[in-house]
């Protein structure tokens, strides 16, 4: 941190730093408060709509948390904002489309798996677009780590983030290059049709298959954090590289993996996303990254609990932005969300780096 | 002598740069080339990047959203010289004139006063957006900057109906801006009276005498008292606190300094094109002037200038002449994908190789700053909490 103001309250509790209150703190709570009642005078006006609209943010929301996610890992071990992750994360839902139309670079391997296809094709596709996108983004990641950001480990930190940028671009036309300028469709895989037995909320089948999805990756993931040996290296290796490389950490091999789990996640995320909204494009990485991002932000950089948290909030935001102010609005209201939570509260909800570092007090 | 050798080299690019206009007739005559409109349009860029350079060079301040700056000077001159607000009808000094006699709706400013309320506008937003966010570590400002510049563009274009006023025209953008001029010149000096189409010298040396006030700003802040906190925050910012220096304050000055420059080449460049989109406005800009600094040289003006040059060059004579020559070679051994591929619309791939090479292999630029070259080759660097410290603290 900067400053000694920003540093100040870094230890306790949301509730500790509630009751310690500066005025700017209040400020925050009240225009929370204010918007919290908005919705909840429009929840109760017309509560289908509204819990239909939660059904949407919370799914959406956990696409964002995966990618968050990978965000929240590197910063939390580099400490570098990985501007090519979202785009990353493009490139994984570009692989599953390719995996589901079963033809690549001209040859055609299987003929491609539609929404006219049986169950059981449907969910052998599904999980091997998944597999194969995890795959593909994880090394993708690890292999960006190795060419770009290992040799400026030491270098300035403008010069790494210069050339996550330029990473950026790079997947971000190669997506281009790949797959046109224009909007490619998903096949319709998973039903889109209502579980529900009443038609006021709707909970599609789609949305259950993102929940269901992303609950056991996070629980894998946290599960290898907190009791793998590689996770505790991770650990370690994110509060003090020096220390960690002196009890006989392989420093390096500890960040690949990071960076491979974030490609993981964010590949998974991708097909998903795909899925889930039946389109994607070459450019969809730069949106969601930045939601991502603002998602790690909120939580507090570099707590992976953090990142789950904000993921939700911020799909729930963006979801409830659509609804009652107006779809072109969505964006404008995450930036501004990201920017308050700066000035407001810039270590986020839960503290940024507890997580990983193990208890930020 | 000390006196000739230290200004011989800017004396004779001033020289040359002044007589531009010579030996561009020249050119014309002899190889029937007209450099005018694109010398215009890269004299532009170069002030942008000469902006930018304060951020990036001197504060060492990463700004991924400059963009948002040239694009509110943009729209302040449509706002401020156009018809787009039919509904009051304000004229002071303008070169906007009706033939029939009647005022002319909207407002109409000459384009010297609006010039100056552009750079101010946009260094208020700068400071407003810069002063939550400059509290924070470095890395914090690129992203916030990157939402920023995308989220302008974006409220250019929802921003026609703002609680049904229309502020910005939506996409269709802001049409038939006045040009600037001085209408009381006497009549011999008509292309001055009013800067037309046809005769593009007004423009060039409008916008040279901007580049060269930018160059003479960025020439003496680098050996200020500002200047020297400024390279003292980006090596090590705790210790430049401790040593009695403001560091919010002094990223803060760079930050507004920069985006009154964008704000200025976004006004003149609003007046130049005449009608403004909000597309024209997107992200890709601001990375565009960002490898402008980064490959000429982060901090030198000389390097920052012939980046802007030599990224146009590329971008708007390398490119489309690769394609021409990819496409022959295409035709020639009868491959259909080499002979279609349209090379220019790929060109941020090629941009984004460079940022990342350049990075790597030469992060101080073609003609580097000394004092800059050597803190990017640091291998032990300072403090982790300035944009020069290391990545990992």
């Amino acid at each position: 941190m900067a400053t000694g103001e920003v540093t100040k309250g870094r230890s306790g509790s949301l509730l500790d730093s509630a009751r310690a209150s500066s005025w700017q703190t209040r400020i925050a709570l009240v225009v929370t408060a204010f918007l919290l009642v908005l919705l909840l005078v429009q929840a109760v006006r017309d509560p289908a709509q509204f819990f239909s609209q939660l059904v949407i943010g919370v799914t959406n929301g956990a696409i964002i948390a995966l990618v968050a996610l990978g965000y929240t890992l590197v910063y939390g071990i580099i400490e570098l904002i990985n501007f090519a992750h979202g785009d990353n994360f493009m490139i994984g839902s570009f692989v599953g489309l390719t995996v589901l139309s079963g033809t690549f670079a001209g040859i055609g391997l299987f003929s491609p798996i539609t929404g006219d296809a049986g169950t059981l094709l449907k969910v052998v596709g599904v999980l091997l677009a998944l597999a194969v996108a995890m795959a593909v983004c994880g090394c993708l990641n690890v292999a960006i780590e190795r060419v770009a950001y290992k040799p400026l480990r030491n270098a300035p930190r403008l010069a790494v983030l210069i050339t996550a940028i330029g990473m950026s671009f790079i997947l971000q036309n190669l997506g281009l290059i790949w797959k046109g300028p224009a909007q490619v469709p998903f096949p319709e895989l998973v039903s889109s049709a209502n579980i529900l037995p009443t038609d006021a909320i709707i909970f599609r089948w789609k949305d259950l298959f993102v929940l269901g999805m992303t609950v056991p990756l996070l629980l894998g993931l946290s599960y290898f954090i907190r009791n793998t040996r590689q996770g505790k290296a991770m650990r370690a290796v994110a509060q003090d590289k020096e220390a960690a490389s002196m009890v006989g950490i392989n420093v390096n091999q500890t960040i690949s993996i990071t960076f491979l789990l974030g490609g993981i996640l964010a590949g998974a995320s991708g097909v998903m996303f795909g899925l889930f909204n039946g389109i994607t494009v070459f450019n969809v990485g730069f949106f969601q990254g930045l939601y991502a991002f603002t998602a790690a932000v909120l939580g507090g950089i570099g707590n992976l609990t953090g990142a789950v948290v904000g993921g939700f909030l911020i799909g729930i935001i963006g979801a409830m932005t659509d609804q009652y102010i107006g779809v072109e609005w969505t964006s404008i209201m995450i930036f501004s969300v990201l920017v308050l939570v700066l000035v407001f509260r810039p270590r986020g909800l839960l503290g940024d780096r507890s997580a990983v570092q193990g208890g930020g007090s | 002598m000390t006196l000739l050798r230290k200004y011989a080299l800017p004396v004779a690019l001033i020289g040359a740069a002044l007589l531009f206009p010579l030996w561009n007739s020249f050119l014309e005559g002899a190889f029937d080339v007209n450099l005018m409109y694109p010398v215009i349009v890269v004299t532009v860029y170069i002030m942008l990047a000469l902006g930018l350079n304060i951020v990036v060079g001197f504060a060492g301040l990463l700004d991924l959203g400059f963009v948002a700056f040239y694009a509110l000077g943009a729209y302040v001159v449509g706002w401020l010289a156009s018809g787009h607000f039919q509904q009051v009808s304000v004229a002071f000094g303008t070169t906007a004139t009706s033939i029939t006699g009647e005022e002319v709706p909207g407002i109409h400013l000459s384009f010297w006063i609006v010039l100056v309320l552009a750079g101010a506008f946009a260094a208020l937003c700068g400071v407003i957006i810069g002063a939550p966010t400059l509290r924070l570590r470095g890395d914090y400002l690129a992203i916030v900057t990157l939402g920023f510049g995308e989220i302008i563009p974006r409220f250019f274009q929802n921003g026609d109906d703002l609680g049904g006023f229309n502020l910005t025209n939506g996409t269709i953008g802001i049409k038939a801006i006045d040009s600037p001029g001085f209408p009381f010149l006497p009549d011999a000096l008509s292309a001055w009276q009013r800067f037309g189409t046809l005769e593009l010298y007004p423009w060039f040396y409008t916008i040279l005498v901007m580049v060269l006030a930018t160059i003479y700003v960025n020439v003496r802040l680098q050996n200020s008292r500002l200047g020297r906190a400024w390279i003292s925050v980006r090596e090590d910012e705790t210790a430049a606190a401790a040593m009695g220096i403001n560091p919010v304050t002094t990223k803060l000055w760079a930050y507004a300094l920069g985006a009154t420059f964008g704000g200025f080449a976004g006004a003149f460049y609003g007046a130049f094109i005449k009608n403004i989109f909000p597309t024209s406005f997107s992200f890709n800009v601001s990375i565009f002037i960002l490898l402008m600094v980064v490959l000429g040289g982060m901090g030198n003006i000389y390097g920052v200038i012939l980046g802007a040059i030599v990224i146009q060059g590329t971008n708007f004579y390398l490119l489309p002449q690769i394609k021409t020559w990819v496409n022959s070679i295409g035709q020639a051994v009868g491959n259909q994908t080499l002979a279609t591929v349209d090379i220019p619309k790929y060109s941020f791939f090629i941009f984004g190789i460079m940022l990342v090479l350049m990075m790597l292999f030469r992060p101080e630029g073609i003609i580097p700053n000394r004092q800059r070259a050597e803190e990017l080759h640091d291998e032990n660097p300072g403090s982790g909490d300035a944009m020069g410290g290391p990545v990992r603290a």
